[in-house]
Parts: C-alpha cells; structure tokens; sequence
C-alpha cells in the first residue's frame, strides 16, 4: 500500500498538470459547435475554419516576425554585453550587470505600463515595434545572464591563441568566441522566442491595429468557449512546444554531452 | 593601426545593452514613478508632488479590496503550489528510475509553456457549467446539477496553481538532486526514521529552494492579470485588473502608476522578508 502512494500521487499530479492541455487538443477536434463533452468527431473543420481566417494568419505573422526579431536583437545586445563584462575591466561592473537583470524582478504588467505612458508622452504610435521594444526588455536579462554564465576561461584561453595568432578583435568574436558559445546562444535564442510567442499584457498594451496571436486569441474569448479557439491554442501550444523540444535535444543534451 | 584602450573598448560591447535598459526600462520606470504622484483634474494631466493617489487607496474601499484579494490569492496560491509540488518533485527524485528521471521532468513541465492566455483558456473549458468536471461527475452521478466552478476565486486559483506546481516541482527538483545522498544515509544509519530524516536534515536542506521557488510564485502571481481576468469572473477584482481598468475606461494613468508601484512595494516587502533563505543566483 504505502509503496504504491508514490505512483498513485504521480499519475493525479500528472491528470491534473495534462487535464486542461488534453480537454483544449481533443476537443479541436470536435464536430459540433461547442468545445465541451460528448465528443463527437474527430474533424478538422476547425482547424481549416482558423487557417483560412485573414486576422488569425496576419496576427500568427506578426506574432512569428516580433517573436524572431525580439529574440535576435535581445541574444545579440546580451552577448556583447556578457562579452565586453567577461573579458574587460569595467569601473562598476557589478552595477551594470544588476540594471541588466533588473528588469526581471519587475513584473510584465508594470514593463509595458512604463513603456505605454512614455510612448504616449513622445507621441510615437503603437505598433509591432513598440511592442518588439518591450520583447527585449524583458528577454535581454535572460539571454544576458544565460550567456554571460558560460563565458569561461576555457574559451578566454582559446581566444588568447587567436589574437596571438594575429586575429583581430571581430575575427576573435566572430571565429572563435561565437562558434564556442553557439549552445548558450541558441538556448538564449529558443527561450527568447518561446517567451515573445507566448507573452500577451505587453503586446496588448503596446499594440494597437496590427496585433500578435495572444491578444487576437483574447479578442475572440469574448464570444465565450468555441471549437475555434481550441484549434488556435492547440497550434500556438505545438509551436511552443516544438521550440522547447529543440531547445532540450539539440541545446542541452549537447552541453551534457 | 592603434587599438583603442581596453576599457574604452569594453565599454563599447556593455554600451548597447546599458542604453537599451536605460532608455526603455528605467526611464519609463522613474515617469511612471512621477506620474504617481500628478494627477488628473477633469481629463487634463497635472503634474507635481501630490500622494492623492496613494492616500485614494485607504479612502476608497473598492482599491483596498482589490490589495487584499491579491494578497490572499496569491498567499493561498503559494502555499498550496509548494505542498502540492514538493511531493511530485521528490517522487521524481527518488522514486522514478534515474534514466526516466529527465523524461518525466520534462512530461511534469511541458504545459508550462502554454500561452498564459490559452492556459486560463483550457481551464475554463474543463471548469465551465458544461465543461468536462461537471459532465463528468453528473455521468457518474456524484451530482445530479451542475457545480458553479468557472468564474470563481477557486477556479483563479486552480489556474494558478496548476502553472505554478509546474515551476516549483522544477525548482524542487534541482534542490533535491544537489543533495548528496549520504546525507540521508547518514541520518538512517543513526537510526532517524524516514520521516525524522525528512523533518530534519531535507528539509532544512531544501528550504532555500523552497524560498526560492514560492518567492517567484509570490511575484508572478501577484503580478498576473490574464488568469484573474479570464478565470474570476468579475465578482471580485484584483490589483492588475484594477490598473487595467483604470488604464481603458477612464485612462486614470496616474492611478494605475500609483497602483503599480503599490505592487512593487509588496514585491519589495516580501523580497526582504524572505532575502535570508533566498538563493536568487541558483535558479
């Protein structure tokens, strides 16, 4: 008995985690009108009803575009950041490194608040570069602190080699620095887009007519539970979900190895 | 060709990263931090000195209620979350076959990545009237009408705890797999029992990851506006839904910046009072 209430806890705690996920899948799937039991089905009509839907698509567009863009300028502003922090004595290097995390501790809702007020101050319109903007505030602490962690002497040493081999400063970077790190930075990559395609308070405060799939998603929850929206979630689940498979076989199981 | 000086250059890699934080995420802070303490007068923005909006927050009831419902929904999230996860992480430590053991992880925390917005969505499916609980219960006929489930505290909080299982059972986890195992052994072999051992030497050894893991809960959830929004119903309102609503319908800003900054004082408040376990650069 008490040997087997381990794995009795572990198959609730995992009906509980799956419940919610399974009920948004299988009923995707459904026929009729309305997302709830008895299943009838299975159908694909929901599935073509999305596809075929302008908004939907144009939003999935935006969400893949700011989601990209975001994660590249972010990887790419927390590399040189962990690398000028990593390999030269900066006058208050502990500080600089604390504003670059800061923005961590601050919750999404209060980061794209700050940005909407300013935005609206300047005058500048919101649209999906605003919205871009406040994606890498809040991922440039993370692929900053990911990448500047395995900044190690091992690579330190192998740049040295380079230089004294006459390699100038960009050839160091982009030769030998970048192809050693090239798991850190993917993983910086994958979580940053993964984050961007997921993230809603600060894209639907920042944008305004061109909109990412979060907030188009929240848009047509108003009109309550539909087979359509389970079809959209269940899309915008795989694409997570594919992105964080990559980031699992192709990142961490390389860094193990 | 002369090199620029070391530190100069040094300079010129943290450059782009520094302004960026400074121009999008500081200065925005410190406005929104001044415009707290404007006010409105009409629709007209008036800045100065003025703590209306924060001395609004005793006066009128509704914002109070707002501070408290937080605070109790996201106090009840948190303790609930860890009891819950602390089991599911040590039964994934210790009892699943170690080469299994990074599969289940993995299963444990897939649906952490769901979009927030399509999480709370797939919950309302499983708690509405004829969602899948009631029709489920109603077949084996433990009720005979429906059970109100959706838009309620209960199904915020069943939201809540469901994503926040996922991230402490990970937070849990690693704690527990640092724990070199002759601690354990050690205790056995003076005679503790399985659950003196517990009580006294992983648990004690566990807290800071304990601390860890619950602190993030505290300021994720507190900080949430999606779950409540679309899981509560409007019964009752907490602090992110209030700054919301003063942001649309009457575009208060200097009242959603004083509320926000509440916010972060709470954050603050618990940060320092948990500071002693915390181990924020394990995570």
């Amino acid at each position: 008995m008490m040997r087997l209430l381990p794995w009795a806890y572990l198959i609730v705690a995992f009906v509980f985690i799956y419940l919610p996920v399974a009920s948004l899948v299988l009923f995707s799937f459904q026929d009729g009108g309305l997302p709830v039991p008895p299943f009838e089905g299975p159908s694909l009509r929901w599935y073509a009803d999305i596809l075929s839907d302008g908004d939907v698509m144009a939003a999935l567009g935006n969400s893949l575009l700011v989601a990209a863009g975001s994660a590249a300028l972010a990887c790419a502003l927390g590399f040189l950041a962990a690398y000028g922090l990593a390999r030269h004595v900066l006058p208050g290097s502990a500080l600089i490194r604390g504003l670059l995390i800061a923005p961590l501790t601050v919750s999404y809702l209060i980061v794209g608040l700050g940005l909407l007020i300013v935005i609206q101050r300047t005058g500048l319109g919101l649209s999906l570069m605003t919205a871009g903007i406040g994606h890498v505030v809040i991922n440039l602490p993370l692929c900053f602190a990911i990448i500047y962690a395995s900044m190690g002497a091992q690579q330190q040493n192998a740049e040295r080699a380079a230089r004294d081999l006459g390699a100038d400063e960009f050839r160091v970077i982009t030769l030998v620095t970048i192809p050693m790190l090239a798991p850190a930075i993917a993983a910086a990559f994958f979580l940053s887009v993964t984050l961007s395609w997921d993230e809603f308070i600060i894209s639907f405060l920042l944008t305004r007519f061109d909109v990412t799939l979060p907030v188009e998603i929240w848009s047509m929850l108003r009109s309550g539970l539909s087979p359509r929206l389970n079809a959209i979630g269940s899309l915008v689940f795989l694409v997570s979900v594919t992105a964080v498979l990559i980031l699992e076989i192709f990142v961490f199981r390389k860094n193990r190895s | 060709m002369s090199r620029p000086a070391p530190r100069l250059q040094g300079a010129g890699f943290v450059a782009p990263a520094l302004l960026w934080t400074l121009a999008f995420f500081v200065v925005p802070f410190l406005v929104m931090g001044a415009m707290s303490l404007a006010t409105l007068e009409g629709r007209t923005l008036v800045w100065g000195l003025s703590l209306a909006n924060y001395t609004e927050l005793t006066e009128k009831a509704y914002l109070w209620r707002a501070v408290m419902v937080s605070m109790e929904i996201t106090l009840t999230v948190t303790v609930v979350s860890v009891v819950l996860a602390y089991p599911l992480a040590w039964i994934i430590a210790f009892r699943v076959p170690q080469r299994w053991q990074r599969l289940a992880l993995l299963l444990a925390i897939l649906p952490f990545w769901t979009s927030y917005v399509v999480r709370s969505y797939a919950w309302l499916l499983v708690l509405a009237r004829e969602g899948v609980v009631n029709q489920t219960l109603m077949s084996l006929g433990l009720i005979s009408e429906p059970v109100t489930l959706a838009n309620t505290r209960f199904a915020t909080v069943t939201g809540f705890v469901h994503f926040f299982v996922m991230l402490l059972t990970l937070t849990i986890y690693a704690n527990l797999v640092q724990l070199s195992p002759n601690y354990r052994r050690a205790a056995m072999d003076l005679g503790a029992s399985a659950f003196q051992t517990f009580r006294h030497v992983i648990l004690p050894l566990t807290l800071p990851g304990i601390v860890t893991g619950a602190f993030l809960t505290f300021v994720l959830c507190i900080g949430d506006y999606v779950t409540p929004q679309i899981l509560g119903g409007n019964t009752e309102l907490t602090v992110p839904q209030v700054i919301m609503v003063q942001l649309g319908r009457r575009a208060d800003f200097p009242l959603a910046s004083a509320l926000a900054i509440v916010l972060m004082a709470i954050v603050t408040l618990v940060y320092i009072l948990s500071a002693r376990w915390l181990r924020l650069d394990r995570i």
